[in-house]
């Protein structure tokens, strides 16, 4: 159960973020923001001539004390961040990565709606339903 | 009278549930007369009368449906109608009340004015959940009711199959979901008012279209002959579902095809519905989410936006009455009717509901494969040759047989559509497909004599006759020059020429045609024998045929293949003999240069 799934664009704004409310949002708009950088990182460290070995999914990006950040990317550059909460050690990397499948899939049912413009925010209501199955039912 | 006013109050303090508002309106049926004490007009007997007419009688309490079924017959009786439910649907002046203050009738009028009311009320705006417009919504709720259908319909008292459903269509709010799940029983109920209803249709179409809906317009109101479906707005009626189908057709000929995303966006576009609702109308609507639309997403999205026009919330998710695999089956009767246009010109009866049987799978098939480029005439190939498709047609022309025998007697509709055996995804392989078939069994034939025939009808299947249908028509391309799929066929192998890969085996097959016009002839007089079998037929195993077919199969691909053989051995030899032929010349030239 995520406590924030963020999915960013290609020139790194974000087209969605969402957040468990209870907490201060801006803290994982944040940390979101930081870990674009190791996103970026662990995404050149593959190499030109890897990008087509280059594997979605790229793991824990980083840990800190509250929390783990995990990152995907897509083959158009478009990436998913998630924040988990670091209590939760339940979380096994399988189900990090049924979930970002998750998220990747919707994101397409997405784009193919022809409606939706690349680059726009995002506001469907499938994806909402989606994403909130996905984040932790704090109530 | 009393407890009237401090029933609407209650009404207006609580604009939120149907229950919530029945709850404190539960006035026992004494109310009424008190109430009407005040109205001068009335003598004892009317009230007695009105209340049982609104049904608050049956009842034992009045409602808020009651309550205002009341007012509009006390209005109807003022203006001299009789106390019947039928006056309602009059246009009638507010009821005059003496006692009553002016604020009952500037505020909530009589159910006459809704009318007017209400056409302005769903333009006002969409979203708010004013005071104002809550009254009314309430106050409509009953008689006009809106249409959620998220919500399940409270168990809200018998008498709503009074309420004449002369109010068209209102607008949902959230706040009123139970209420219009409550309206909605009444929809279910009430399906005589069409006359009116579809006159509130015109009038609320016409406030708010823009050129596209206009037509949207005039075929809402065409709406009230069909009863059927007039009680839920979800639900498509036939009327609707043509026009959806034609606008289809506008943009994409083929109905199995799909309409691509940007078509159909340019063309939703049209209505100038805000973009975000349109992408949620394509994000209900697109359920393989593949980017395009099928017909029966089509029109299912057509039918929301058309909802949308008209002041309907858009739903969370797409209605039952919208799914893909509910308008597929009902899509199947436009898509059966086209196709018997084909099977008509056909001269046996037989054969017509043959193919017609065989054109109900085509459909179902056609339906069914939503992702792929199906065309007609290539399915019908499909059918012939492969077992296991025969497998799924064969359950479905048991299913659908009786419907293919009703529909092959209706009229025909729009002209045959051309012939699709060469469209783009249709390759060379199919036709040549076809055409091993065809030769192969032609070939099959010419062997055994006519007597070989008898034992395959006694095996039955449908496909047969279809089968045996097919070649005769290809064996006879002068009977039958009229315009059908397979009379196309028929055209489509007399010209080898566009197909060169084809030549080789059409030139066999020229070959083999003239031959094989005595053993049509012997075909066609047991085609007369193959047809009483049929019926008697039907009930054979699904196993057997597939074995059957499969055998079949095999042994046309056996004579293809022993044909090629020798056909190959031919060229084999040919190709020897220049070898020779260019060998001597060879040994001729050498002895000079050796010199």
């Amino acid at each position: 159960m995520a406590v924030c799934i963020a999915v960013i664009a290609k020139e790194n704004y974000p087209l969605y973020i969402r957040s468990v409310p209870t907490e201060n949002e801006l803290k994982f708009h944040y940390t979101v923001h930081t870990s674009l950088d190791v996103v970026d990182e662990k995404i050149s460290a593959m190499g030109k001539a890897l990008v087509d070995q280059r594997e979605l999914y790229l793991g824990l990006l980083y840990p800190t004390e509250d929390y783990k950040v995990y990152g995907y990317v897509t083959n158009s550059k478009v990436k998913f961040v998630m924040v988990v909460d670091s209590s939760n050690t339940a979380l096994r990397d399988n189900e990090i990565r049924s979930m970002f499948r998750k998220l990747h899939n919707s994101y397409t049912d997405i784009m193919c709606n022809p409606f939706y413009n690349p680059g726009d925010r995002i506001h469907s209501r499938a994806f909402d339903t989606m994403v909130n199955s996905m984040m932790m039912q704090v109530c | 009278q009393e407890k009237g006013p401090r029933g609407e109050k209650s009404l207006l303090a609580q604009p939120g549930t149907l229950c919530a508002i029945c709850a404190p309106q539960q006035e026992p049926c004494q109310a009424l007369p008190v109430g009407h004490t005040g109205s001068g007009h009335p003598q004892p007997p009317w009230e007695g009368l009105i209340t049982e007419v609104c049904g608050a009688k049956r009842v034992g309490y009045f409602g808020p449906a009651q309550f205002y079924i009341a007012l509009k017959l006390i209005a109807a009786a003022q203006s001299g109608f009789p106390v019947r439910i039928e006056s309602i649907k009059n246009e009638l002046p507010l009821p005059r009340f003496m006692a009553l203050k002016n604020d009952t009738e500037v505020r909530y009028g009589t159910p006459a004015e809704f009318h007017g009311v209400k056409f302005q009320v769903p333009h006002a705006t969409l979203e708010k959940n004013s005071y104002k417009r809550t009254d009314e919504g309430d106050k409509q709720e009953p008689k006009s009711p809106p249409m959620s259908p998220i919500c399940s319909p409270p168990a809200s008292p018998s008498t709503y199959q009074r309420i004449p459903l002369s109010y068209g269509y209102g607008k949902a709010r959230s706040g009123l979901e139970q209420q219009h799940g409550a309206s909605y029983e009444v929809r279910h109920s009430t399906h005589q008012q069409d006359g009116p209803s579809s006159g509130n249709y015109g009038a609320k179409s016409a406030l708010t279209c823009s050129t596209p809906n206009r037509s949207l317009s005039v075929e809402r109101e065409q709406q009230d002959s069909s009863t059927q479906y007039s009680d839920d707005p979800w639900r498509i009626t036939e009327e609707q579902r043509d026009y959806y189908i034609n606008q289809f057709r506008s943009l994409q000929p083929d109905l199995n095809a799909f309409i691509s995303g940007s078509v159909a966006k340019n063309f939703f576009t049209k209505s100038k519905l805000p973009i975000p609702e349109l992408s949620h109308i394509w994000e209900l609507s697109d359920v393989d989410c593949d980017g395009a639309l099928t017909l029966p997403e089509f029109c299912a999205a057509f039918h929301l936006v058309v909802a949308r026009k008209n002041g309907y919330q858009l739903p969370e998710t797409l209605p039952e009455t919208l799914l893909p695999e509910y308008l597929q089956a009902a899509c199947l009767k436009p898509c059966c009717a086209l196709f018997d246009s084909y099977s008509e010109p056909l001269p046996s009866s037989q054969q017509t509901r043959d193919l017609s049987r065989a054109e109900v799978r085509r459909c179902k098939l056609a339906v069914k494969v939503s992702t792929t480029l199906k065309t007609i005439p290539k399915e019908f190939q499909h059918l012939t040759v492969k077992a296991g498709k025969e497998k799924i047609a064969m359950s479905y022309s048991s299913t659908s047989i009786e419907d293919a025998m009703k529909k092959g007697e209706e009229p025909p509709t729009p002209p045959p559509r051309p012939q699709k055996s060469h469209s783009r995804a249709s390759s060379l392989d199919l036709n040549k497909i076809f055409q091993q078939n065809t030769q192969a069994v032609r070939s099959g034939w010419l062997p055994p004599p006519p007597p070989a025939l008898p034992p395959r009808p006694s095996v039955s299947q449908t496909e047969q006759p279809s089968e045996v249908e097919l070649h005769l028509q290809m064996n006879r391309p002068s009977s039958q020059a009229e315009e059908n799929s397979s009379a196309k066929k028929e055209v489509v192998l007399a010209q080898p020429p566009s197909k060169p890969a084809r030549r080789k085996l059409r030139t066999e097959a020229q070959g083999l045609e003239t031959p094989e016009l005595s053993p049509t002839i012997n075909v066609t007089s047991s085609l007369p024998a193959v047809k009483p079998h049929l019926p008697v037929q039907k009930q054979s195993s699904k196993q057997k045929r597939a074995i059957q077919t499969a055998i079949r199969k095999n042994k046309e691909a056996n004579a293809v293949l022993a044909r090629l053989n020798s056909e190959l051995q031919q060229q084999l030899k040919e190709v020897h003999k220049e070898r020779i032929a260019l060998e001597t010349q060879l040994e001729q030239l050498r002895p000079v240069t050796v010199l």
